[in-house]
């Protein structure tokens, strides 16, 4: 196991770099300097104080190997847009993001899961096909889309919840006080709930597989024959070993989850990862694009490798082998 | 519209009456959301290619820009837009852009997913390694991070280039599905077979692997077009997709997001015809897994 996973850390590790690698030529090498726009360009004697600043006076190749350098450091360079390092930015939104996305994934797996056991109990009636094409369309949907009906329903048509932002600025400009964290709450309910149920329809329909397939099996029979409740049988025996699938998707949740928060974090004007990301590409932010790509495809990285030893650890029929490969 | 929707209706029947005689065909309608699935692709697909006919007024066409936001009524079917432009022409039109993407990326990326999935999967070693580790990285990239990147930095982008790159950004999924695939029929007899009889490489893989490959292939083209489309709506949503006034579904809803809360249709009919059409994508993709594929469970 220990073997295991420190290959499986290491060819993280290598999946990352190559990601920050090609972030940092891709957005190195379109056109673009910090010189203003086409039609209203800088002097160009500002623009060379400029390029000698972030360095981009010097070859690509350079600019590169300084890049690595201050990275092993764990230094990100400075924002061009923010006027600060790229790694306090980025320190500022990553809770947010956070907060959101495991806000959501407590909806999605607390919904989905519910949703797919009923629908396992009940497969082939009504409820069943009800609650599956209800969850195939919401499934469907663009979630931004999803977010936006959302917010002209519970916002804009009832007013029950507030149309965006995190917290009320001119009462809780940071969180001290209980009635603050209940506005917080308020202001994370819509967005979590879109990123959630959109999460939820796709995990209740692997829940619902996954109940299907167990209760064909053996011992679920055995169950049945010693004669007990067919409650029990579901929710007891059979319950416990479909919920193994639902590790895979807790891996599977960290890339919607950071993308679908690129935009729903828009759509909310939610202060995190995705929204700073979002800006930095439209200012040409370079140091805060490739920061923000390492860092969400070492969440990626993360999130598989994680579901895939939590499955070992869960799974005893799953043997890792030490010397290659994985699970 | 009504046509349209005759037509769809007749294509269904005349389909389910065709294929009832086939095994598959008959898997593939056993599925209750199958049926209704295809008539919305077909609707759509239809109203796409007779757009000039089905649409009341060309796509551009501010009607009347004094009085924008004109609620759904009988003369504007789904409303006018902020621009005061007719809803349900721009969605017939949408439907052609936002379809051809959806499909035309598709292609690119199963296209490239096969090949590069052939070739690690049946030369194995070290070409396998490689290409499997470009997946690994490929998987890993936060896609429309790369996406808005490549079009934000790079400006006026072309819509075919735009099209190129959702399609190159979208293929290391099927590779994996197609690398083990051809790992597991490149053992079997038939391949040994033709090897033996002298066929090359690329003989092999071309008419005797991938065409045992089919089957998984067409399926996650299908459930792929909709990611396809889904992706382009976000990119044209965050304005980095199909650039203005060419209407795209995703584009229409960033046109009406800003005056939801007036005209709440603008934004809100395009987003629905996105979730219908992928939603029938994902039935049919279901369908098909069940018809072409019976050693696979339904789900």
């Amino acid at each position: 196991m220990a073997a295991w996973l420190v290959r499986r850390l290491v060819a993280s590790m290598a999946i990352v770099f190559a990601v920050v690698t090609i972030t940092f030529f891709v957005v190195h090498l379109a056109h673009g300097k910090p010189c203003g726009s086409d039609d209203r360009p800088l002097p160009p004697e500002i623009c060379q104080a400029l390029c000698r600043r972030f360095g981009c006076d010097k070859p690509l190749l350079e600019q590169y190997g300084k890049y690595l350098a201050a990275l092993a450091r764990g230094d990100l360079g400075e924002s061009i847009g923010l006027h600060r390092p790229v790694a306090d930015a980025l320190a500022d939104a990553i809770p947010n993001t956070f907060t959101l996305a495991l806000a959501a994934l407590l909806i999605d797996f607390a919904l989905g899961l519910a949703l797919g056991i009923y629908q396992a109990v009940r497969a082939g009636r009504f409820g069943d096909v009800a609650v599956g094409n209800v969850a195939l369309l919401v499934n469907s949907m663009p979630v931004f889309w999803l977010g936006l009906v959302l917010l002209l329903v519970f916002a804009q048509w009832l007013r029950w919840f507030p149309a965006g932002g995190i917290t009320n600025p001119i009462l809780c400009p940071r969180l001290d006080s209980p009635y603050c964290l209940l506005d917080f709450l308020w202001h994370l309910t819509l967005p979590a709930l879109t990123l959630g149920l959109v999460g939820a329809a796709s995990t209740a329909r692997y829940q619902r597989a996954a109940m299907l397939e167990v209760v064909r099996q053996d011992y679920v029979r055995t169950a049945r024959a010693k004669g007990l409740r067919e409650q029990r049988v579901l929710l007891v025996h059979a319950l416990r070993n479909a919920l193994l699938p639902i590790i895979t998707l807790f891996g599977l949740a960290f890339p919607f989850l950071f993308t679908g928060a690129v935009l729903i974090e828009t759509v909310f004007a939610w202060p995190g990862m995705g929204r700073l990301a979002v800006n930095a590409i439209f200012q040409r932010d370079y140091p805060v694009v490739t920061g923000a790509a390492l860092l969400t495809s070492a969440m990626v990285v993360l999130g598989n490798l994680i579901a895939d030893a939590l499955y070992a650890v869960a799974d005893p029929r799953i043997r890792v082998r030490g010397g290659e490969g994985g699970p | 519209m009504g046509g349209a929707a005759v037509l769809a209706l007749a294509v269904v029947a005349a389909l389910r009456r065709r294929v009832r005689a086939t095994a598959p065909g008959r898997r593939f309608f056993r599925h209750p959301t199958a049926g209704p699935g295809v008539f919305v692709l077909t609707f759509f697909v239809t109203i796409a290619f007779a757009a000039p006919v089905v649409a009341p007024y060309p796509p551009y066409y501010q009607i009347d820009i004094e009085h924008p936001n004109h609620p759904p009524s009988a003369q504007f079917l789904l409303g006018t837009d902020p621009l005061s432009r007719d809803v349900w022409s721009r969605v017939v039109y949408g439907a052609r852009v936002s379809l051809g993407i959806g499909a035309v990326a598709m292609l690119v990326a199963a296209s490239v997913g096969t090949a590069v999935g052939a070739v690690a999967g049946y030369f194995r070693r070290w070409v396998d390694t490689t290409l499997m580790r470009l997946v690994d990285v490929g998987l890993a990239m936060p896609r429309i991070f790369v996406l808005l990147m490549a079009v934000a930095l790079w400006e006026h982008i072309a819509l075919w280039v735009l099209v190129l790159l959702i399609g190159l950004t979208g293929w290391f999924g099927t590779s994996r599905l197609v690398r083990a695939e051809v790992l597991s029929l490149r053992e079997r007899e038939f391949v040994a077979a033709a090897r033996a009889l002298g066929a090359g490489a690329g003989r092999v893989i071309f008419r005797h692997v991938l065409p045992n490959a089919a089957a998984p292939i067409i399926v996650s083209a299908a459930l792929g077009i909709g990611h396809m489309m889904l992706l382009e709506a976000g990119l044209s949503f965050l304005g980095m997709g199909v650039p203005s006034p060419t209407p795209s579904w995703g584009n229409m809803i960033a046109d009406g997001w800003h005056k939801m809360a007036v005209a709440w249709w603008s934004a809100t009919f395009p987003g629905l015809a996105i979730s219908l059409v992928v939603m029938a994508l994902n039935a049919v993709g279901d369908a098909l897994r069940d018809a072409l594929d019976p050693r696979r469970e339904a789900v």
